[in-house]
Protein backbone atom coordinates (compact mmCIF):
# COMPACT_ATOMS: atom_id res chain seq x y z
CA UNK A 1 0.00 0.00 0.00
CA UNK A 2 1.24 3.51 -0.75
CA UNK A 3 1.19 5.34 2.60
CA UNK A 4 1.25 9.74 1.97
CA UNK A 5 2.39 11.03 5.14
CA UNK A 6 0.00 14.11 5.84
CA UNK A 7 1.65 16.57 8.32
CA UNK A 8 -0.28 19.32 7.04
CA UNK A 9 1.41 19.87 4.14
CA UNK A 10 1.54 19.51 0.45
CA UNK A 11 -1.04 18.73 -1.42
CA UNK A 12 -2.44 15.17 -0.16
CA UNK A 13 -5.89 15.28 -1.73
CA UNK A 14 -4.38 15.48 -5.66
CA UNK A 15 -2.11 12.71 -4.85
CA UNK A 16 -4.91 10.66 -3.60
CA UNK A 17 -6.87 12.24 -6.64
CA UNK A 18 -4.11 10.86 -9.04
CA UNK A 19 -4.19 7.41 -7.69
CA UNK A 20 -7.78 6.52 -7.68
CA UNK A 21 -7.75 7.21 -10.96
CA UNK A 22 -4.93 4.94 -11.90
CA UNK A 23 -7.02 2.38 -9.35
CA UNK A 24 -3.74 2.20 -7.33
CA UNK A 25 -4.75 1.62 -3.67
CA UNK A 26 -3.19 4.18 -0.90
CA UNK A 27 -3.80 5.58 2.47
CA UNK A 28 -2.80 8.28 4.22
CA UNK A 29 -0.81 8.59 7.60
CA UNK A 30 -1.26 11.38 10.06
CA UNK A 31 0.06 9.09 12.75
CA UNK A 32 2.68 6.34 13.37
CA UNK A 33 -0.29 3.90 13.42
CA UNK A 34 -1.11 4.68 10.22
CA UNK A 35 2.28 3.96 9.04
CA UNK A 36 1.96 0.23 9.61
CA UNK A 37 0.71 -1.23 6.61
CA UNK A 38 3.08 1.14 4.47
CA UNK A 39 5.34 -0.69 1.89
CA UNK A 40 5.62 2.54 -0.05
CA UNK A 41 5.78 5.85 1.30
CA UNK A 42 4.93 9.60 -0.39
CA UNK A 43 6.55 12.90 1.64
CA UNK A 44 4.74 16.05 -0.10
CA UNK A 45 5.43 19.04 0.59
CA UNK A 46 4.58 22.73 0.05
CA UNK A 47 6.34 25.22 2.83
CA UNK A 48 9.46 26.71 4.15
CA UNK A 49 12.26 24.10 5.17
CA UNK A 50 11.91 24.72 9.20
CA UNK A 51 8.36 24.81 8.97
CA UNK A 52 8.10 21.29 7.24
CA UNK A 53 10.64 19.74 9.47
CA UNK A 54 8.79 20.86 12.74
CA UNK A 55 5.77 20.10 11.18
CA UNK A 56 7.09 16.72 10.53
CA UNK A 57 8.03 16.12 14.43
CA UNK A 58 5.24 17.37 15.64
CA UNK A 59 3.42 14.64 13.66
CA UNK A 60 4.94 12.28 15.87
CA UNK A 61 5.62 10.13 12.73
CA UNK A 62 9.21 10.92 12.62
CA UNK A 63 11.06 8.34 14.02
CA UNK A 64 9.37 5.26 12.62
CA UNK A 65 9.83 6.88 9.33
CA UNK A 66 13.50 6.56 10.27
CA UNK A 67 12.53 3.43 10.95
CA UNK A 68 10.64 2.17 8.05
CA UNK A 69 12.92 3.82 5.80
CA UNK A 70 16.31 3.66 6.48
CA UNK A 71 16.03 -0.47 8.26
CA UNK A 72 13.31 -1.64 6.32
CA UNK A 73 14.10 -0.14 3.21
CA UNK A 74 10.93 1.13 2.31
CA UNK A 75 10.94 2.67 -1.37
CA UNK A 76 9.55 6.86 -0.47
CA UNK A 77 9.55 9.38 -2.99
CA UNK A 78 10.11 13.25 -1.69
CA UNK A 79 8.29 15.67 -3.81
CA UNK A 80 9.54 19.15 -3.59
CA UNK A 81 10.11 20.71 0.04
CA UNK A 82 9.93 16.69 0.80
CA UNK A 83 12.65 16.11 -1.41
CA UNK A 84 15.14 18.55 0.39
CA UNK A 85 13.92 17.64 4.02
CA UNK A 86 15.77 14.12 2.07
CA UNK A 87 18.77 16.65 3.10
CA UNK A 88 20.94 16.79 6.45
CA UNK A 89 20.50 20.75 5.95
CA UNK A 90 19.37 23.56 4.11
CA UNK A 91 20.28 27.44 3.76
CA UNK A 92 16.69 28.08 4.13
CA UNK A 93 16.65 27.22 7.89
CA UNK A 94 18.57 26.21 10.69
CA UNK A 95 17.04 22.33 11.54
CA UNK A 96 18.64 19.58 10.39
CA UNK A 97 17.71 17.37 7.67
CA UNK A 98 16.15 13.53 7.68
CA UNK A 99 19.64 12.79 6.65
CA UNK A 100 17.97 10.05 4.52
CA UNK A 101 20.09 11.14 1.55
CA UNK A 102 23.90 12.93 0.82
CA UNK A 103 23.00 15.87 -0.09
CA UNK A 104 22.16 19.90 0.65
CA UNK A 105 20.00 22.11 -0.37
CA UNK A 106 20.97 25.49 -1.59
CA UNK A 107 19.64 28.39 -2.72
CA UNK A 108 19.65 29.77 -6.51
CA UNK A 109 21.94 32.74 -6.81
CA UNK A 110 19.61 35.55 -8.45
CA UNK A 111 22.45 37.90 -8.91
CA UNK A 112 23.34 35.89 -12.34
CA UNK A 113 20.70 35.30 -13.40
CA UNK A 114 19.26 37.20 -16.51
CA UNK A 115 16.02 39.47 -16.30
CA UNK A 116 13.37 36.57 -17.48
CA UNK A 117 15.00 34.31 -14.87
CA UNK A 118 13.92 35.08 -11.83
CA UNK A 119 14.06 33.41 -8.61
CA UNK A 120 11.86 31.62 -7.43
CA UNK A 121 12.06 28.94 -10.45
CA UNK A 122 8.26 29.18 -11.43
CA UNK A 123 6.57 27.27 -13.90
CA UNK A 124 6.83 24.61 -16.06
CA UNK A 125 10.20 23.30 -17.46
CA UNK A 126 11.97 20.12 -18.78
CA UNK A 127 13.59 17.55 -17.46
CA UNK A 128 17.33 15.76 -18.70
CA UNK A 129 17.82 12.51 -17.29
CA UNK A 130 20.75 11.61 -16.77
CA UNK A 131 20.82 8.00 -16.28
CA UNK A 132 18.08 4.80 -16.51
CA UNK A 133 15.51 4.84 -13.77
CA UNK A 134 12.46 3.42 -13.43
CA UNK A 135 10.70 6.66 -11.92
CA UNK A 136 11.49 7.85 -15.27
CA UNK A 137 9.86 5.20 -17.41
CA UNK A 138 8.34 5.82 -20.41
CA UNK A 139 8.21 9.99 -19.94
CA UNK A 140 9.07 11.50 -23.75
CA UNK A 141 11.63 14.08 -24.75
CA UNK A 142 9.34 16.46 -24.46
CA UNK A 143 8.24 16.30 -20.71
CA UNK A 144 7.87 18.82 -18.51
CA UNK A 145 6.83 19.60 -14.73
CA UNK A 146 5.84 22.47 -12.03
CA UNK A 147 8.46 23.61 -10.16
CA UNK A 148 7.80 25.77 -7.45
CA UNK A 149 11.16 26.31 -5.45
CA UNK A 150 13.72 29.34 -4.47
CA UNK A 151 16.20 26.71 -3.15
CA UNK A 152 17.55 22.95 -4.97
CA UNK A 153 18.77 19.93 -3.72
CA UNK A 154 22.80 19.64 -4.12
CA UNK A 155 23.75 15.83 -3.79
CA UNK A 156 26.89 14.92 -2.47
CA UNK A 157 26.94 12.08 -4.57
CA UNK A 158 26.53 12.34 -8.50
CA UNK A 159 25.64 8.66 -9.15
CA UNK A 160 22.58 9.89 -6.84
CA UNK A 161 21.40 12.14 -10.07
CA UNK A 162 18.89 10.74 -12.12
CA UNK A 163 17.79 14.10 -13.86
CA UNK A 164 18.54 17.40 -14.30
CA UNK A 165 17.28 20.59 -15.10
CA UNK A 166 18.12 23.50 -16.26
CA UNK A 167 17.76 26.98 -15.02
CA UNK A 168 20.60 29.53 -15.92
CA UNK A 169 22.83 26.27 -15.40
CA UNK A 170 21.24 22.41 -13.89
CA UNK A 171 20.73 21.13 -11.08
CA UNK A 172 19.45 17.85 -9.71
CA UNK A 173 15.46 17.50 -9.98
CA UNK A 174 15.45 14.31 -9.49
CA UNK A 175 17.27 11.71 -7.51
CA UNK A 176 17.57 8.36 -5.92
CA UNK A 177 19.49 6.49 -3.55
CA UNK A 178 18.40 3.09 -3.04
CA UNK A 179 15.17 3.05 -2.23
CA UNK A 180 15.15 6.80 -1.56
CA UNK A 181 13.46 9.14 -4.35
CA UNK A 182 13.32 12.63 -4.60
CA UNK A 183 11.44 15.03 -7.14
CA UNK A 184 11.84 18.79 -6.80
CA UNK A 185 8.89 19.34 -9.08
CA UNK A 186 5.28 18.70 -8.50
CA UNK A 187 4.15 15.61 -10.17
CA UNK A 188 0.61 15.92 -8.28
CA UNK A 189 0.54 18.63 -10.42
CA UNK A 190 2.30 17.92 -13.82
CA UNK A 191 -0.74 16.55 -16.04
CA UNK A 192 -0.31 13.19 -17.80
CA UNK A 193 3.87 13.05 -17.26
CA UNK A 194 3.21 13.77 -13.45
CA UNK A 195 0.71 10.90 -13.67
CA UNK A 196 2.75 8.81 -15.01
CA UNK A 197 5.52 9.43 -12.74
CA UNK A 198 3.53 8.89 -9.81
CA UNK A 199 2.51 4.91 -11.42
CA UNK A 200 5.91 4.33 -12.02
CA UNK A 201 6.85 4.65 -8.38
CA UNK A 202 3.63 2.85 -7.36
CA UNK A 203 4.98 -0.21 -9.63
CA UNK A 204 8.55 -0.24 -7.96
CA UNK B 1 13.32 25.68 -20.95
CA UNK B 2 11.23 27.52 -18.40
CA UNK B 3 7.94 28.09 -20.15
CA UNK B 4 6.03 31.17 -19.90
CA UNK B 5 2.88 30.32 -17.94
CA UNK B 6 -0.66 31.44 -19.44
CA UNK B 7 -2.88 31.35 -16.61
CA UNK B 8 -6.53 31.65 -16.46
CA UNK B 9 -8.37 33.76 -13.60
CA UNK B 10 -11.16 33.52 -12.22
CA UNK B 11 -13.58 35.69 -10.04
CA UNK B 12 -15.66 34.44 -7.67
CA UNK B 13 -19.08 36.24 -6.17
CA UNK B 14 -21.71 34.96 -4.21
CA UNK B 15 -19.87 31.55 -4.81
CA UNK B 16 -20.56 31.87 -8.35
CA UNK B 17 -18.07 32.82 -11.18
CA UNK B 18 -18.46 35.62 -12.65
CA UNK B 19 -16.50 38.09 -14.78
CA UNK B 20 -16.42 42.16 -14.69
CA UNK B 21 -15.50 45.01 -17.06
CA UNK B 22 -12.80 47.65 -14.92
CA UNK B 23 -14.23 45.70 -12.01
CA UNK B 24 -17.95 46.77 -12.41
CA UNK B 25 -20.82 44.77 -13.70
CA UNK B 26 -20.08 41.20 -12.56
CA UNK B 27 -21.64 38.82 -15.04
CA UNK B 28 -22.26 35.21 -14.31
CA UNK B 29 -19.93 32.59 -15.99
CA UNK B 30 -20.68 29.27 -14.47
CA UNK B 31 -20.30 27.22 -11.07
CA UNK B 32 -16.30 27.11 -10.23
CA UNK B 33 -15.90 23.03 -9.73
CA UNK B 34 -17.19 22.97 -13.26
CA UNK B 35 -14.66 25.53 -14.76
CA UNK B 36 -11.62 23.85 -12.83
CA UNK B 37 -13.02 20.71 -14.41
CA UNK B 38 -13.01 21.48 -17.94
CA UNK B 39 -9.44 23.81 -16.98
CA UNK B 40 -7.96 20.28 -15.90
CA UNK B 41 -9.16 18.83 -19.76
CA UNK B 42 -7.20 21.49 -21.38
CA UNK B 43 -4.00 20.83 -19.15
CA UNK B 44 -4.33 24.71 -18.02
CA UNK B 45 -0.69 26.00 -16.79
CA UNK B 46 -1.82 27.26 -13.47
CA UNK B 47 -4.92 28.60 -12.72
CA UNK B 48 -5.69 31.75 -10.48
CA UNK B 49 -9.18 32.46 -8.38
CA UNK B 50 -9.91 35.29 -6.79
CA UNK B 51 -13.20 35.48 -4.05
CA UNK B 52 -13.73 39.15 -5.10
CA UNK B 53 -16.64 39.55 -2.37
CA UNK B 54 -14.29 38.76 0.41
CA UNK B 55 -12.43 41.60 1.72
CA UNK B 56 -15.80 43.98 0.56
CA UNK B 57 -17.74 41.80 2.78
CA UNK B 58 -15.24 41.66 5.35
CA UNK B 59 -15.20 38.07 5.47
CA UNK B 60 -12.26 35.28 5.49
CA UNK B 61 -11.82 33.08 2.91
CA UNK B 62 -14.38 30.18 2.06
CA UNK B 63 -12.33 27.38 2.55
CA UNK B 64 -14.80 24.82 1.97
CA UNK B 65 -14.73 25.98 -1.49
CA UNK B 66 -10.78 26.65 -1.81
CA UNK B 67 -10.82 23.14 -0.26
CA UNK B 68 -13.08 21.43 -2.88
CA UNK B 69 -11.26 23.46 -5.47
CA UNK B 70 -7.60 22.53 -4.71
CA UNK B 71 -8.84 18.86 -4.49
CA UNK B 72 -10.60 19.02 -8.09
CA UNK B 73 -7.02 21.42 -9.35
CA UNK B 74 -5.03 18.50 -11.44
CA UNK B 75 -3.42 22.18 -12.18
CA UNK B 76 -1.25 24.38 -9.70
CA UNK B 77 -4.01 26.74 -8.28
CA UNK B 78 -3.33 30.10 -6.25
CA UNK B 79 -6.12 31.15 -4.46
CA UNK B 80 -6.83 34.88 -3.42
CA UNK B 81 -9.16 36.89 -1.41
CA UNK B 82 -9.89 38.03 2.45
CA UNK B 83 -6.47 37.04 3.51
CA UNK B 84 -5.45 38.47 6.43
CA UNK B 85 -3.96 36.67 8.83
CA UNK B 86 -1.11 33.64 8.79
CA UNK B 87 -3.44 31.13 10.68
CA UNK B 88 -5.61 31.85 7.11
CA UNK B 89 -2.44 31.55 5.00
CA UNK B 90 -1.46 28.07 6.87
CA UNK B 91 -4.95 26.97 6.61
CA UNK B 92 -5.26 27.36 2.63
CA UNK B 93 -1.67 25.75 2.18
CA UNK B 94 -2.57 22.84 3.99
CA UNK B 95 -5.70 22.64 2.34
CA UNK B 96 -3.39 21.83 -0.94
CA UNK B 97 -2.97 25.13 -2.66
CA UNK B 98 0.36 25.78 -3.84
CA UNK B 99 -0.04 29.69 -3.81
CA UNK B 100 -1.63 32.19 -1.68
CA UNK B 101 -2.79 35.47 -3.10
CA UNK B 102 -2.50 38.56 -0.71
CA UNK B 103 -3.44 41.84 -1.64
CA UNK B 104 -5.80 44.33 0.68
CA UNK B 105 -3.66 43.09 3.40
CA UNK B 106 -0.34 43.74 1.65
CA UNK B 107 -1.06 47.23 2.10
CA UNK B 108 -2.84 47.14 5.40
CA UNK B 109 -0.43 44.61 7.08
CA UNK B 110 3.04 44.08 5.00
CA UNK B 111 4.21 42.50 7.83
CA UNK B 112 1.46 39.17 7.06
CA UNK B 113 3.77 39.09 3.83
CA UNK B 114 6.88 38.26 5.75
CA UNK B 115 4.94 36.19 7.83
CA UNK B 116 3.47 34.08 5.32
CA UNK B 117 7.27 33.52 3.50
CA UNK B 118 8.85 32.53 6.63
CA UNK B 119 6.42 29.76 7.29
CA UNK B 120 5.48 29.34 3.81
CA UNK B 121 8.57 30.28 2.00
CA UNK B 122 8.65 33.03 -0.65
CA UNK B 123 7.52 30.68 -3.78
CA UNK B 124 4.22 30.31 -2.41
CA UNK B 125 3.61 33.87 -1.76
CA UNK B 126 2.09 35.89 -4.23
CA UNK B 127 0.97 39.88 -4.13
CA UNK B 128 -1.47 41.25 -5.99
CA UNK B 129 -1.55 44.57 -7.12
CA UNK B 130 -4.83 45.97 -8.36
CA UNK B 131 -3.82 49.26 -10.19
CA UNK B 132 -5.48 52.11 -12.12
CA UNK B 133 -4.43 55.45 -13.50
CA UNK B 134 -5.44 58.75 -11.72
CA UNK B 135 -7.75 61.44 -13.59
CA UNK B 136 -4.65 64.03 -13.36
CA UNK B 137 -1.42 62.95 -14.56
CA UNK B 138 -1.89 59.60 -15.41
CA UNK B 139 0.09 58.22 -12.46
CA UNK B 140 -0.68 54.67 -12.02
CA UNK B 141 -1.95 53.82 -8.40
CA UNK B 142 -2.34 50.97 -6.19
CA UNK B 143 -6.57 50.25 -5.59
CA UNK B 144 -7.57 48.08 -3.29
CA UNK B 145 -10.84 46.24 -1.68
CA UNK B 146 -11.75 45.04 -5.27
CA UNK B 147 -10.96 48.33 -6.97
CA UNK B 148 -12.54 50.88 -4.43
CA UNK B 149 -9.92 51.91 -2.29
CA UNK B 150 -7.33 54.43 -3.44
CA UNK B 151 -3.98 54.13 -1.49
CA UNK B 152 -2.11 56.57 -3.45
CA UNK B 153 1.15 53.96 -3.39
CA UNK B 154 3.22 53.68 -6.33
CA UNK B 155 2.94 49.98 -8.12
CA UNK B 156 6.70 49.67 -9.02
CA UNK B 157 7.88 50.87 -5.65
CA UNK B 158 5.11 49.08 -3.80
CA UNK B 159 6.46 46.07 -5.66
CA UNK B 160 9.91 46.08 -4.89
CA UNK B 161 8.87 46.66 -1.47
CA UNK B 162 6.74 43.55 -1.42
CA UNK B 163 9.95 41.49 -3.05
CA UNK B 164 11.90 42.94 -0.03
CA UNK B 165 9.14 41.58 2.33
CA UNK B 166 8.79 38.14 1.17
CA UNK B 167 7.28 38.25 -2.08
CA UNK B 168 8.36 35.26 -4.65
CA UNK B 169 5.68 36.63 -6.93
CA UNK B 170 3.86 39.59 -7.72
CA UNK B 171 0.35 40.03 -10.04
CA UNK B 172 -0.24 43.14 -11.60
CA UNK B 173 -3.99 43.53 -12.53
CA UNK B 174 -4.75 46.40 -14.22
CA UNK B 175 -8.34 47.91 -13.31
CA UNK B 176 -8.93 50.14 -16.38
CA UNK B 177 -7.97 47.38 -18.58
CA UNK B 178 -10.18 44.60 -16.80
CA UNK B 179 -12.65 43.01 -19.39
CA UNK B 180 -12.01 45.42 -22.44
CA UNK B 181 -9.97 42.63 -24.49
CA UNK B 182 -8.27 45.43 -25.94
CA UNK B 183 -4.64 44.01 -24.92
CA UNK B 184 -1.79 44.53 -21.78
CA UNK B 185 -1.01 48.15 -20.53
CA UNK B 186 2.50 47.24 -21.69
CA UNK B 187 3.76 50.67 -20.02
CA UNK B 188 2.62 49.26 -16.62
CA UNK B 189 4.12 45.61 -17.24
CA UNK B 190 7.67 47.86 -18.12
CA UNK B 191 7.33 49.74 -15.10
CA UNK B 192 6.71 46.61 -12.46
CA UNK B 193 9.19 44.45 -14.40
CA UNK B 194 11.97 46.48 -14.43
CA UNK B 195 11.88 47.19 -10.67
CA UNK B 196 11.49 43.07 -9.00
CA UNK B 197 13.79 40.26 -9.58
CA UNK B 198 10.91 38.14 -8.69
CA UNK B 199 8.50 36.18 -11.50
CA UNK B 200 6.35 38.38 -12.48
CA UNK B 201 2.38 37.76 -13.81
CA UNK B 202 0.75 40.35 -15.51
CA UNK B 203 -3.65 40.06 -15.67
CA UNK B 204 -6.18 42.92 -17.25
CA UNK B 205 -6.41 43.42 -20.75
CA UNK B 206 -5.86 40.26 -22.46
CA UNK B 207 -8.10 39.85 -25.71
CA UNK B 208 -6.16 37.47 -28.03
CA UNK B 209 -3.00 34.71 -28.13
CA UNK B 210 -1.14 37.72 -29.69
CA UNK B 211 -1.82 39.53 -27.01
CA UNK B 212 -0.08 37.02 -25.06
CA UNK B 213 2.14 36.60 -27.54
CA UNK B 214 3.41 40.01 -27.57
CA UNK B 215 3.85 39.94 -23.76
CA UNK B 216 5.91 36.62 -23.96
CA UNK B 217 8.17 38.23 -27.51
CA UNK B 218 8.92 41.32 -24.69
CA UNK B 219 9.30 39.36 -21.42
CA UNK B 220 10.30 35.55 -22.26
CA UNK B 221 9.01 33.45 -19.11
CA UNK B 222 6.13 35.59 -17.88
CA UNK B 223 3.06 35.11 -16.47
CA UNK B 224 0.51 36.06 -18.65
CA UNK B 225 -2.82 35.57 -17.15
CA UNK B 226 -6.68 36.62 -18.55
CA UNK B 227 -10.27 36.16 -17.32
CA UNK B 228 -12.69 37.47 -20.11
CA UNK B 229 -10.39 35.61 -23.00
CA UNK B 230 -10.84 32.54 -21.56
CA UNK B 231 -14.59 32.16 -20.35
CA UNK B 232 -15.63 34.37 -23.98
CA UNK B 233 -15.84 33.35 -27.05
CA UNK B 234 -17.06 35.81 -30.10
CA UNK B 235 -18.20 39.72 -29.81
CA UNK B 236 -21.40 39.10 -28.19
CA UNK B 237 -19.52 37.55 -25.19
CA UNK B 238 -20.93 34.26 -24.64
CA UNK B 239 -19.70 32.19 -22.03
CA UNK B 240 -17.15 29.46 -23.53
CA UNK B 241 -14.82 28.04 -21.11
CA UNK B 242 -11.46 28.01 -23.58
CA UNK B 243 -7.75 27.62 -23.52
CA UNK B 244 -5.40 26.46 -26.42
CA UNK B 245 -4.64 23.23 -27.26
CA UNK B 246 -0.63 21.88 -26.29
CA UNK B 247 -0.13 22.31 -30.11
CA UNK B 248 -1.51 25.91 -30.20
CA UNK B 249 0.23 27.11 -26.83
CA UNK B 250 3.31 25.55 -27.95
CA UNK B 251 3.24 27.27 -31.46
CA UNK B 252 2.77 30.46 -29.75
CA UNK B 253 5.47 30.15 -27.49
CA UNK B 254 7.95 29.10 -30.19
CA UNK B 255 7.09 31.69 -32.48
CA UNK B 256 7.72 34.33 -30.01
CA UNK B 257 9.91 33.17 -27.15
CA UNK B 258 13.42 34.06 -28.47
CA UNK B 259 15.31 31.85 -26.22
CA UNK B 260 13.19 28.86 -27.84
Amino acid sequence: MITIVNYGLGNIRALVNIYNQLNIPINIAAQCDDLKAASKIILPGVGAFDYAMQRLEISGMRQILDEIVLHRHVPVLGICVGMQMLACSSEEGSLPGLGWMDGEVKKFNSSNLCHSMCVPHMGWNNIKPVKTNCLLKGLDRDARFYFLHSYYFKSNRNEDIIAVTDYNGEFACAVNSESVFGVQFHPEKSHKWGIRLLENFAKI
Amino acid sequence: MLFPRIIPCLLVKNKGLVKTVKFNIPKYIGDPINAVKIFNEKEVDELIVLDIDATLQQRGPDFNMIENLAAECRMPFCYGGGVTTIKQVQRIIQSGVEKVAISSSAVENPNLVTEAAECMGNQSVVVVLDVKKSFIGDKYEVWTHNGSKNTGKCPSEFAKLMERLGAGEIVINSIDNDGLMKGYDLALVEKIRESISVPLTVLGGAGSLQDIGQLIQKYGAIGAAAGSLFVFKGVYRAVLINYPNRKEKDELIKENYKIY
